[in-house]
């Protein structure tokens, strides 16, 4: 069966050669579109394009189905050349109902191709959907290429012979809308039907339904000649090498293990599910063979404090989060921080305050990551730019942590985890140890002193439990440098204060100094922090394109901050601080460095838009 | 093959548990009682020193760990048996014990103390009882009788207070023991108990503030009352209590206890024989709840020892193994290129 998906059929159309396209999955959260979306994604990517993909999803497992708060997107962006954004606005979107339509249609671009599933607009899903008439006859679609396909009936047809009940039929459609898209794409259906035949492994009715549908979708286009056009993207020029899709939490959990790998330090994740963070945890939890200790906590409190117990033994030690458990966990940061213990804290931010939108991207927990804590308990961060970049920033955070005997925060978003790009594998081997060396001897003729700093680093001694001779005491109240005995005096809290402070700022060292990308001085100079890389990078390309003098720096450590931060502001007229929260890295910069920069704030729990950022860019510049 | 000659053993003693650090509970605090309880069972129990970990959270008998000459952590408020979750975790061959007081094991540490007895991990865990909160000055505690005058209850507390042992018997706890400061034999001894577990074990101890709650125990430890009101259970031994051991606790036609007076055709034999080791739980629960019964003694001593259950980290320690064993060691460069690849030439 299998061998009739190793080469598309080929097809009567001499397909187009384009560049690139944006193709948006819209439907029930039930309609399985994230799986659609994800496996268009391999397919395309397995055929060497570049991609951007914005999966965006609902709260709810299961809203009511057919209703607009139900909706699941997935929106990929691929092509021949160098992409860094999921799109703007969509060439082709399937919505499976009329609610998926109706959210998402304004996103599609004039003249676009539009799939929808015309079972499902009966009276009682426009009703679902408030459509006071039927777009597919009112004329409201006039401007798009409307393709109006009955993929239930379509579906069934193609699966009656399987002996299926209705409703595991009409479970195949969206397979049967993706074998449509794979011929508009000229994509193989391969991939998929490997994905398919593991997925379904125990169910073999399952796999041939499936399969099935996803092959009548591609023969329907071409017996009916549906879209009598088909579209050829070639394969992108990327540097040479072994590349993979990867999202942000996918990455974050190899770079832990590959932390772990480098260090020599067992792995210990403590974790309590929170969306969109649970994934790391999912993936860590398959790692048993890399000696990956995992603990689903009772909560978020036990969550850090099991790790901050594992590392206070001698672990590698982890825990991931969301905002609302970062509120959570303060308390223990703070811990960590008075005790002095290596420990990586990941933020995946979600739009909030409190439960706010648990599953749409923000940036706005950079000034809790920064300040929330009670007293003086600075903790340094670094914020991965894209998907593939969560795994050095594990990396990196790892090794900070271990070298200075702090925490460290790391923040990503819910962009970042959700969201895959193609990755190149780096060469495990070629990345550079950091083996710890915990204290083994005493380190003053009569005691161990648990505070004793390495001077470079200011770092203490890691003296992990069962070492003889070593035995000592730590913990949150303050204590004296160097003996850690227990002490209140005035000028030792002081010192102590300022000695945690100068920890962190020595990390700076070994931040190579910034340059931005784009011009190196000029007319503005965007700054900003995060998963924004790729839109402005995109926005900033384009915009230099036209003759515009300007530079882009993307800070990936915001605690402490590049030593050269300041005297590249400098070297241009206007500062310009795109965010997705309402001004933090704004306010820090403006307070630090005294700039009059200008803030572009969206808090739509939605990423930038290339256009948005170019009409500020614009804007700023005076161009009419 | 010469014979070789090991180095003479110098067996620990009390004073090596004892920290050069100034000790900071008030004059006549019952913190003390176990303290030297606690350096004298130590040494006893053929471990090294440096293998024991005492972690604690926050309060008065938090401090603990700053007195012992072992590896210590006082950690934040109700967190130390999460803490030490992650100690024995990642450590499973050290022997941590956790302090704690019953604001931060019950109140603020609620939360972890069940979840780390229903896991079993390996810990040994002695709640000080002195149903008040005294490091914050005064305040009434969840183990606070109902209606108690405090600081922040001049009107008297409305809370029904916890039972320790019963709620870490309901937590189904392995190992479930209650002793009191002022009982140093009895309170040595059901620690060493306690080391003997593998599992959880949770030791309730009565301790006496004598600044925000003097006399708290006084109905149990004063010199009649002691014999009068406590019944000391023993494993294989019935129930007996009272100052001529003339009382008795002996099960109803419809499961429920009461209590006897011996003699009149009630003899010993009538009586519950103490079954520390049964495997299911209620029956230990019954033991816990009969003081709060008109009549009913506190029951002291070992209600609970089953033993049988495998310890939290052991078994997440194994799965690695079986893991390793199945799949063999993780491959770092296998691990990067997992799934589907693709190469650009």
């Amino acid at each position: 069966m299998s061998t009739a998906f190793e080469t598309p059929i080929p097809s009567r159309l001499k397909p187009e050669k384009i560049d690139q396209a944006v193709i948006r999955f819209a439907g029930d959260s039930g309609d399985g579109m994230q799986i659609t979306g994800s496996q268009f994604t391999n397919t395309v990517a397995l055929y060497g394009n570049d991609i951007a993909t914005f999966p965006d999803f609902p709260a709810e497992i299961r809203a009511p189905a057919g209703t607009l708060p139900g909706v699941s997107g997935y929106q990929l962006h691929f092509a021949s050349g160098d992409i860094y954004t999921p799109g703007d606005a969509v060439d082709v979107l399937i919505a499976m109902n009329p609610a998926a339509l109706k959210v998402n249609i304004a996103d599609l671009k004039k003249n676009g191709i539009l799939i929808v599933n015309s079972d499902s607009f009966k009276e009682a899903d426009l009703k679902k959907a408030q459509s006071a008439t039927n777009p597919l006859e009112d004329h409201s679609l006039d401007g798009y290429r409307l393709f109006s396909v009955e993929l239930e009936r379509l579906t069934r047809v193609a699966l009656e012979h399987l002996g299926l009940d209705a409703k595991s039929m009409d479970r195949c459609k969206n397979f049967f809308a993706l074998g449509m898209c794979y011929w508009l794409y000229n994509r193989s259906m391969e991939s998929t039907a490997r994905w398919i035949q593991d997925k379904f492994k125990n169910k073999p009715l399952l796999v041939e339904a499936n399969k099935l549908a996803m092959k009548a979708g591609y023969s329907y286009c071409e017996a009916t000649e549906a879209f009598q056009i088909s579209y050829e993207i070639p394969p992108a020029k990327l540097a040479p090498g072994i590349y993979r899709n990867l999202s942000g939490n996918q990455a974050l959990a190899l770079g832990f293990v590959t932390a772990s790998q480098k260090s020599g330090l067992r792995l210990f994740q403590g974790s309590y599910p929170i969306t969109p963070a649970s994934d790391i945890l999912h993936e860590l939890s398959q790692y048993k063979d890399f000696g990956v200790m995992t603990f689903q906590a009772e909560d978020e409190i036990a969550a850090i404090t099991s790790a901050i117990g594992a590392a206070y033994a001698g672990a590698l030690a982890i825990t991931t989060t969301s905002g609302p458990g970062m509120a959570l966990k303060t308390e223990a940061m703070g811990l960590a921080v008075a005790v002095e213990i290596p420990l990586v804290v990941c933020d995946i931010q979600r739009g909030g305050p409190s439960t706010g939108l648990p599953t749409k991207t923000e940036q706005a927990d950079l000034l809790q990551a920064l300040f929330g804590r009670n007293s003086e308990a600075p903790i340094p961060i670094i914020a991965p730019a894209t998907p593939s970049d969560c795994f050095w920033a594990a990396l990196e955070a790892s090794r900070i942590a271990v070298k200075y005997m702090v925490p460290v925060i790391i923040l990503s978003d819910g962009y970042l985890a959700n969201g895959a790009e193609p990755w190149k594998i780096p060469d495990a081997d070629a990345i550079a140890d950091f083996k710890v060396q915990f204290a083994k001897e005493k380190n003053s003729p009569n005691a161990y002193l648990p505070y004793k700093r390495n001077p470079d680093t200011l770092a203490r001694p890691w003296a992990v439990p069962g070492t003889p001779g070593l035995e000592h005491r730590v913990g949150g109240l303050e204590k004296q440098d160097v003996t850690g005995n227990i002490n209140y005096e005035p000028l030792n809290h002081e010192n102590m204060v300022r000695i945690r402070a100068a920890k962190v700022a020595a990390i700076a060292q070994e931040i190579p100094d910034i340059e931005p990308a784009g011009d190196p001085q000029g007319d503005l100079l965007i700054v900003a922090w995060g998963s924004t890389h790729g839109a402005i990078t995109a926005a900033v390309k384009a915009q230099r394109a036209e003759g515009r003098k300007i530079g882009h720096l993307h800070l990936r450590h915001l605690n402490p901050l590049p030593a050269n931060l300041g005297d590249v502001i400098k070297r241009y007229k206007q500062v310009l601080v795109p965010e997705l929260n309402m001004g933090q890295l704004l306010w820090l910069l403006r307070a630090k460095y005294l700039v009059d920069a200008i803030g572009l704030n969206k808090i739509q729990g939605r990423p930038f838009k290339q256009v948005e950022l170019e009409q500020k860019i614009e804007e700023m510049l005076g161009v009419d | 093959m010469g014979t070789a000659t090991l180095p003479p053993i110098t067996p620990l003693t009390k004073k090596d548990f004892q920290t050069d650090q100034e000790v900071r509970w008030c004059p006549g605090c019952g913190d003390y009682a176990i303290l030297s309880a606690v350096q004298s069972v130590f040494p006893e129990l053929g471990i090294k020193r440096e293998n024991f970990v005492v972690v604690s959270g926050i309060g008065c008998s938090s401090r603990f760990p700053y007195y012992m000459n072992t590896f210590g952590f006082h950690t934040i408020h109700g967190r130390a048996p999460a803490v030490a979750t992650g100690i024995k975790a990642i450590r499973p061959d050290l022997e941590v014990w956790v302090a704690t007081g019953d604001g931060d094991a019950l109140s603020i540490g609620g939360n972890h103390t069940i979840h780390m007895l229903r896991r079993n991990v390996g810990l040994k865990v002695l709640l000080f009882n002195n149903k008040i909160y005294g490091l914050t000055k005064g305040q009434y505690s969840p183990t606070s009788e109902f209606n108690k005058k405090t600081k922040s209850t001049p009107f008297g507390s409305v809370d029904r207070p916890f039972n320790p042992v019963s709620l870490a018997i309901g937590a189904e706890a392995t190992f479930v023991a209650r002793s009191v400061d002022v009982f140093q034999a009895h309170l040595k001894d059901t620690l060493k108990h306690a080391a003997a577990h593998k599992g959880s074990a949770f030791v309730e101890i009565l301790q006496n503030c004598n600044i925000f709650n003097d006399g708290a125990w006084f109905s149990l430890t004063e010199r009649d009352a002691r014999t009068e009101h406590i019944l000391q259970l023993e494993h294989g031994k019935p129930l007996i209590f009272g100052k001529n051991r003339d009382k008795g606790i002996r099960r109803k036609s419809d499961g429920d206890i009461e209590v006897v007076a011996l003699g009149n055709g009630i003899s010993e034999s009538d009586l519950i024989v103490h079954d520390a080791n049964h495997p299911r739980p209620s029956y230990a629960f019954l033991l816990s709840h009969m003081e709060h019964r008109p009549g009913f003694p506190t029951p002291i001593g070992v209600f609970r020892a089953w033993d049988d259950l495998p310890r939290y980290e052991d078994v997440m320690n194994q799965q690695i193994k079986d893991v390793i064993a199945k799949r063999g060691s993780g491959d770092l460069n296998k691990l990067l290129h997992a799934g589907d690849t693709w190469e650009v030439k």
